[in-house]
This record gives C-alpha cells, structure tokens and sequence, in this order.
C-alpha cells in the first residue's frame, strides 16, 4: 500500500507511543538513534516496508496509523535478532514489534492461517487444533508408564511441561518419546500433566495476542497449583520463556529450566550410557527462545559432544547471532502468509548454512524446528541428505534406548 | 434493519463420534460441541450489513456448552442482543428447535433473518426453510452476498456449476447464509473478556419441545464397509488395460 502523509491522526500515534512506556523497559524506545541496525539484522527486514526502526521513525513522524496499513509486521519472526543488536538496548522485539502485532489484532486485521491458530488455541488449548483429551497420547505403550499427575496424585521431583508441539506435532512425538526414554534411565521421578496441560501462549503472546496468552497462563497456573512438584522442564524454549519471564507477572512463579540445562547437570550420570557412536559431523542450531534470548547457548553443545563419533561443526550463524527457523512469534502459522511474500522460508537458508558448514546432522532443541528444518531438506535439493534431529533423539539412540 | 440470527451448536468431529448404546443417538459423554461454520457465517453477515446500512443484529441459540462464549464474542464482533433458549435441547431435532426459534423471532418482527444454509448433523432438513415454514415468510437458501434495498434485498444464490442467481425477497425473509461476504473476522480475546463484562445474555425458558414432522431414527451407526475396494497391481499399461476391462463389465463403456 501506498504510503502517504495525510490524514495525520496524532492521537492514535500518541495512544500507541505512550503505550510502550508501560512495559518494562519501554521507555527505551526514545532513545532510539535511526541506526538501522535492527533493521539490517532483521533477516526479513529487507522485505518488510516498516522494519523495526522505520517504525520507530513512522512513530517519531507522527505518521503511525500507516505502520497499521500495511501488513509487513507479520514478517516478523519475534527472532529478537533487532533487540539483541540494538545499540540502545531497546526492546524492540518484546515492546515494539508485539505491541504493533496487537493493535493490528485488535483492528480485526489477522492473516487467515494466523487466525486459525488463534481461534484453535481460544478452543482447545492448542494452537493445532487437536483435542485436548489427546495430549498425552505420544506416552502410549511407554514403559515405564509416563507418570500423568492427573492419575497418580504423587508428589514428583519434576514437573514436565511437554507442550504443543512435542505433545501433538507426529514428527516431534518421537523426540517427546526419546526425552521419556532419557528421563527414565537416568531415575527422574517425573510426572506431566496430559489433557490438563494448555498452550504455554508464549508465540501467540508473540503474535499479538496478549488477552489469550494471559488466559493461557491463568489456566496452566491453575493446573500447576494442583499438584507437587520442585520444579518445571520443558521441551519448548517458548514454553521455557513464557514460564521464565513472564509468567512470573502473572503471578505463577516455578523454578524453570529447558530439558537441555537439566541433562546437562547429569552429564556426568549420561555420559557413561552413551555407548553407540554416530559417527556425523553435527552442526547446532541456537533456537532463538533458548539461545538469544536466554543465553544458553553452551547446555545443548557439551551435550552433543559427549556422544562418541559426533564431531561438532558450527554454522555461519551461531549462538547470539543465530539465524530463526522462522516459526517464531506466529511465524508457525504464518507459512503461506510469508512465502507470498517473500517466496522463501528462514529454515531453507539455515538448512544450506548447514550444508556449507558440511553437516550431516543438523541437531535442534525446539520443537518448531524438526518439521520445519525436515521440510526445508526436502525442497533444497543440496540438503537431501542432511538428517535433521532432536538432541533428545541423538541422546536416546546412543544410549541404546 | 433488524436482524435475528438463529444459531446452533453442532458435534465437534475434533473427537471421534461413538454411538450411545440405545443406538438411535450419539454418545454425548465425550461429545464436544461447536458453532455449526454456516451459522459462524451468518453472524459474520448480519455484522457486515449493520455495519454498512445501520440496524440492530439479534444473535438467538440454544444452551449448550460453549454458547455463552459465541454469544459474547458475536456481541464483540457488533452484535446487539443476545438471547439464550434455556432448557432441556438433547433430544430436539430441527423441527424443534425451528419451533423454539420461531416462537421468539415472532416476538421480535425482525426484517431478515439469517441462519447457516445446513449443517453436518441436520437429519430432519435445514433449519432455515422449517423456520420460514413455522413464520410464514420466504426463504432463498445458499446465500453468498446480500444487497439492502428498502422493503426488499437482492440475495445472491449460489448453483451448482458455479451459477451465481440475484433475487429479489421481498422482507421480512428467512435467508439461508452458504458464506459471509468475508470470512468471520477475528476478535481478540482482551475484547471477548472485555464485552463479558458489559454484555447480557437474555434467557428464555423453553416450553415444550415439539418435534412433529421430523424423522424417527431407528438405527445410529458407524459407517460399515460393504466390499472392499480392490488394487490393481502391475505397470501402468497393464493396470489401464485391466481398469478399461473392469468399465466393459460393469457396462460403464
């Protein structure tokens, strides 16, 4: 859409400026210097017509209400690559890019697939559309049965948040399973939670909708106060953000780790079960809600590299500067949204860093990325021999599980 | 313009369907239920016609599970009234719950009425047309666009062939909606829960249900498979040559 400069409507642009003050940290939007940094790491800033500091430029103009006519801010992956750069530490991602995902959700202005996912998650507590009464299907045939707290009532030393995808998605299912598997051999008395758990929220907070991740967080805590337990693990590093960060305004307070930081303070107890080698050069690829944002980037490494034959190779984008796989931030449910735009995928460019980076396994810890990293090997025809694997299921399989 | 839009509640196929063991019904402990899409629809285009011409959009259901969370985010799209039929609905059939509907709907003399064209668990005919019955009034059913004129609105009927017919209905009218003129819009969860505040949801208790005229069902059951389908093996020369010999025998060439 055009960009024009009338009619100016300095209110709307007010409202939505001053809006940003009330978060934390907010208020660093004013010290924005035009650098143009976020936008030039933005890795689909180049596409978008408002990147990150064009916006802030737009607000600065008075000239905002266009930012909202256009659609470009579903580009954004929530990577929180802008943030991480910013020279003013501004919280661009967390503040301005999910504030202006908001109002364009509240002007009723949502791509189809977005909406779906949201309207899904409103309903059955997953954004996929599942039912709830199938949660923890993934456990069944597991022996040992997987503890459901629902059943068994028994106090656990861990809580495992299993989350929406790992849960339901049937590539992730069988990394869900060799998490199970690890957990058992290594004596964890852990329990999950089943039909009883809810989204965790954390990409549709991210996707601009406040309102449900709060109802979201409302009921997972509910939940959570049932039961006892000393801390939480999940699978997700959304699930891990949303429990480590802002659940806690919301008053639902746990300790909180990723399943990699867990097995990694039991390296000691694992490394003698690692009997199988995989003989690969692997490559890790930082998820951004594990990595960037909450700075575990070592955890997952020393995980791999304590499996005999696994030889760890490093793409061009690693660690703070990692590339998403771009199902961040609603970006999961925004595929064909972004592919008209943009007429390519992140997880296809991060699947050729791995081929360049000559990887034979590219080892994740999310589970947005094994279906996403999967299909992108499919339609890179370079990549069709590149295996794409969950550190849960490297683990499992060199420890004969 | 008034607008009255009758809604229902249809099964969730989210989970699997399992008879209950009278055999005539659905097993309703693990039944979900969800806005039949249609009716989604026709609440999407009553909001659109208001928003356009002005009017007052009445959204009327049956309780069920989940109605009030419709009718609160029917409200947050811009619908003005909301009413609940309360009472006893597990056995009402179309025929019924038309009934119930055109009881109240009489009351309230709306211009149009607007209601989902079918859905997946109407066995007795579409609510629509029985609706139109019970009122008096005419029905245009498979509606995909709707034009305001006066004492009358020009509805577009969709036709098998991709056909598309404009028609005339004089009001008041039944309008039978096959899809909004957008799809359903999104609301954001902050407003549902913002208008659940300030919203009201009427309650009309329920008389008798009625029934008559609509159907007996003497047997509920799970698809049964007949003969099974047979797979012709071979390359794909050898598997036409054998499909064009199956169409010979079974007359069809």
């Amino acid at each position: 859409m055009e960009i024009t400069l009338s009619p100016l409507s300095p209110s709307v642009n007010q409202t939505f400026y001053t809006s940003l003050f009330d978060l934390q940290d907010g208020e660093r939007v004013r010290t924005c210097l035009q650098c143009g940094t976020c936008s030039g790491i933005c890795p689909f800033g180049y596409i978008m017509k408002f990147p990150p500091g064009k916006i802030i430029g737009a607000i600065r103009a008075e000239i905002f209400e266009q930012v909202l006519k256009t659609d470009s801010v579903w580009m954004c992956v929530s990577c929180n690559a802008c943030a991480s750069f910013c020279p003013s530490n501004i919280p661009i991602t967390r503040v301005l890019m999910t504030r202006t995902k908001e109002e364009m959700i509240l002007a009723g202005n949502v791509p189809s697939e977005l909406q779906a996912a949201l309207e899904n998650t409103q309903r059955y507590g997953n954004p996929l559309g599942e039912s709830p009464r199938k949660r923890a299907d993934w456990a069944l045939g597991l022996q040992p049965e997987v503890n459901l707290l629902a059943k068994t009532r028994q106090p656990v030393e861990v809580l495992w948040y299993v989350g929406d995808y790992a849960s339901y998605h049937p590539r992730m299912q069988s990394a869900t399973r060799a998490l199970a598997k690890i957990l058992n051999a290594l004596g964890v008395n852990f329990g999950i939670l089943g039909p009883e758990e809810y989204s965790d929220g954390d990409s549709q907070r991210l996707a601009g909708e406040r309102g449900l991740f709060e109802m979201m967080a409302q009921k997972n805590g509910q939940v959570f106060r049932k039961y006892k337990f000393n801390e939480i693990i999940t699978t997700d590093p959304h699930a891990f953000n949303a429990l480590k960060n802002e659940y806690p305004a919301l008053g639902i307070e746990y300790p909180v780790r990723h399943y990699t930081q867990f097995l990694f303070e039991r390296l000691e107890q694992i490394k003698p079960l690692l009997k199988t080698e995989i003989k690969a050069k692997v490559a890790y690829h930082d998820p951004c809600y594990l990595g960037r944002v909450n700075g575990i980037f070592d955890e997952p490494r020393a995980l791999l590299s304590a499996i005999p034959g696994v030889e760890l190779v490093e793409m061009s984008h690693q660690r703070i500067n990692s590339l998403c796989c771009g199902g961040g931030g609603g970006g999961m449910w925004l595929d064909g949204f972004q592919w008209e735009k943009a007429h390519t995928r992140l997880s296809e460019w991060r699947v050729r860093e791995a081929i360049s980076a000559n990887a034979q396994i590219l080892a994740v810890a999310c589970p947005y990325e094994p279906p996403r990293f999967e299909d992108a090997t499919k339609t890179i025809p370079a990549a069709s021999q590149l295996k794409v694997r969950e550190i849960a299921e490297l683990l499992a399989e060199s420890m004969d599980l | 313009m008034k607008i009255a839009v009758p809604i229902k509640f249809v099964p969730d196929l989210v989970e699997e369907l399992t008879i209950d063991p009278s055999g005539t019904a659905l097993d309703t402990t693990w039944l979900r239920l969800i806005i039949n899409e249609l009716d989604d629809h026709a609440v999407e285009q009553a909001v659109l016609l208001k928003e356009r011409g002005g009017g007052d959009v009445t959204v009327l259901a049956a309780e069920a599970d989940g109605v009030d969370d419709f009718l609160f985010t029917a409200a947050a799209k811009g619908a003005d009234r909301l009413i609940k039929l309360t009472g006893d609905f597990s056995t009402a059939d179309n025929h019924a719950l038309g009934r119930a509907f055109a009881d109240v709907i009489k009351e309230l003399q709306p211009d149009l009425i607007l209601t989902g064209v079918q859905a997946h668990n109407d066995l007795d005919g579409s609510i629509g047309p029985l609706l139109a019955e019970y009122l008096g009034l005419p029905y245009v059913g498979y509606v995909a666009g709707i034009t305001p004129g006066g004492d009358k609105v020009i509805a577009r009927k969709e036709y098998a062939g991709g056909l598309v017919a404009e028609v005339e209905v004089k009001l008041p009218a039944v309008l039978g909606i096959q899809a909004a003129e957008q799809p359903p819009r999104y609301v954001a969860y902050s407003k549902i829960r913002q208008i659940m505040g300030t919203a009201k949801i009427e309650e009309r208790p329920l008389g008798a249900l009625e029934s008559g005229g609509g159907v007996m069902i003497e047997r509920m059951f799970q698809p049964e498979a007949a003969e099974r389908a047979t797979m012709l093996e071979g390359s794909p020369e050898d598997v036409a040559d054998k499909l064009v010999g199956l169409f010979k025998e079974l007359g069809t060439l």
